[in-house]
């Protein structure tokens, strides 16, 4: 039986994606994105990973006392997904609107398989998600990252840092250590899936030209949904 | 109590050496209202006195997911894919923190319901049965899985009478007790409650006897008296013990 993700999408709007480990600047190329997209006259929809409220609180919970295994840890996240994905990514997508999301399903492959589950286990576990149209990876040394995340602000957090996988007592060699298996990951991720990579240590300008040229392109046969075609929908900047 | 080596039921836990796993894990699967967890506090009991090690354990009652899941149903927000996942999210917790750690001391596990419940409740919602077992591919398969079989005819008057029903509402009202989703309220699948419960059972029983062949459950009948199916519980619990 085919499942959703191993399929294209019936939906008239578009679902584009960006990946990368945390530093890698793809936030910012998505917030770039989505500037030049409503400034076209596009109707846009942002979303980011691990929002919604439902499990939010587990996870949180779950954090503090540090008592989540990498399984339920996995499952809780794909719950949370599931959820979002009925509210905030299957309902743009069927009005015909260009999704944008901050990480997607690559995210937990990547992050979940160094924590310890099993590769294929977690792949199956996402089977139910919408296939992106686009799925950008930002490359970047795990250095560069590292750089970038310490100027911006002064402390790691605990578990972006891997902390709680014990590698080592500091925090910025946890970092290393843990982004570099995750980058590990990303790299067959990105060979696997077909992700569209981006050489994220290029000028950040350079970069977004690449992706609005990419994204220009996977458009041109894109239809909004009859209603977002009444001129007194679209919005223009 | 030898320990012959147990297997998971899928693709397993990569980070788990299940070798050294020598308690048991003794499951006991059938619907609601069928007195799984009478029968399970009696037979607790009676090993005890033989000298086990005993816990038990049950479904959605882990600390980091009840909570939550009962926030969500409450909610009626759910989807079928988030309803699977937290009953898994909710199971995983219970069987890395209770089922393993009591089966790597020796324990004897009882099972109040296994991953076999998750299955039927998920499948009669419409999910994909290869998909909804994948997800509880980290399962240990069990030492042995009991079903307590019982048809419409005699489970209707054991839930629908005035001690079991008026207990349900007021649990019901106080958050607790058999719910609405677990009576399957949310498949409107019948005017009222007791339409809806009697369809929602049947499917159930459907899937339990599909599952009962393919998984090889040890069926007890359970339409009997409290003692007569205990005593067959009690001798299916004693032979699975011996044969190791």
């Amino acid at each position: 039986m085919l499942r959703p993700f191993d399929v294209e999408h019936p939906y008239p709007g578009r679902l584009i994606i960006v990946e990368g480990i945390d530093g890698s600047g793809k936030s910012t190329q998505l917030q770039l994105l989505q500037k030049w997209l409503l400034n076209s006259g596009y109707r846009v929809f942002y979303t980011e990973w691990n929002s919604s409220a439902l499990v939010n609180q587990a996870i949180k919970r779950g954090k503090k006392r540090n008592l989540l295994t990498p399984t339920t840890f996995s499952i809780l996240h794909a719950t949370d997904f599931a959820d979002r994905l009925s509210h905030l990514i299957i309902p743009p997508l069927k009005a015909g609107m260009i999704v944008l999301a901050d990480r997607y399903v690559y995210t937990a492959f990547s992050r979940d398989v160094v924590r310890g589950v099993h590769r294929q286990w977690v792949r199956n576990l996402y089977d139910f998600a919408v296939k992106p149209n686009l799925a950008f990876y930002f490359k970047v040394p795990i250095d560069i990252s590292l750089n970038r995340i310490l100027s911006a602000r002064t402390k790691l957090k605990y578990h972006e840092a891997g902390m709680d996988l014990s590698l080592t007592d500091d925090i910025n060699e946890s970092f290393r250590m843990f982004q570099s298996k995750i980058l590990e990951e990303y790299e067959e991720i990105a060979q696997e899936y077909k992700l569209v990579v981006v050489d994220a240590t290029k000028p950040i300008k350079e970069q977004q030209t690449l992706m609005r040229h990419i994204v220009k392109e996977n458009l041109l046969n894109y239809e909004p949904a009859p209603f977002l075609k009444k001129k007194e929908n679209i919005y223009v900047q | 109590m030898s320990s012959k080596k147990k297997t998971f039921f899928g693709v397993g836990l990569p980070y788990l050496d299940s070798k050294n796993l020598t308690g048991k894990l003794i499951v006991i699967e059938g619907t609601d209202g069928v007195g799984r967890s009478t029968q399970i506090e009696n037979i607790k009991q009676w090993l005890e006195v033989k000298g086990y090690g005993v816990i038990t354990t049950g479904w959605t009652r882990s600390p980091l997911m009840g909570k939550v899941i009962d926030e969500a149903k409450s909610g009626h927000t759910l989807n079928l894919n988030t309803y699977t996942l937290l009953y898994a999210a909710d199971f995983a917790d219970r069987f890395e923190h209770e089922i393993i750690p009591a089966l790597k001391a020796g324990f004897i596990v009882l099972a109040d319901r296994y991953i076999y419940t998750a299955f039927a409740r998920s499948i009669i919602r419409g999910a994909d049965p290869a998909w909804t077992r994948k997800v509880f591919g980290f399962a240990l398969e069990p030492d042995v899985v009991f079903y307590m079989r019982i048809n419409i005819e005699d489970l209707i008057p054991r839930v629908i009478n005035s001690q079991t029903l008026t207990k349900r509402y007021w649990e019901e009202q106080a958050g607790e007790g058999i719910d609405y989703w677990e009576s399957g309220m949310d498949l409107r699948l019948g005017e009222d409650f007791y339409d809806s419960f009697v369809e929602y059972q049947k499917r159930l029983l459907k899937e339990f006897e599909k599952m009962a062949k393919e998984f090889r459950f040890k069926v007890v009948d359970a339409s009997r008296s409290f003692q007569e199916t205990n005593r067959l519980l009690k001798q299916g619990i004693l032979s699975a013990l011996k044969n190791g």
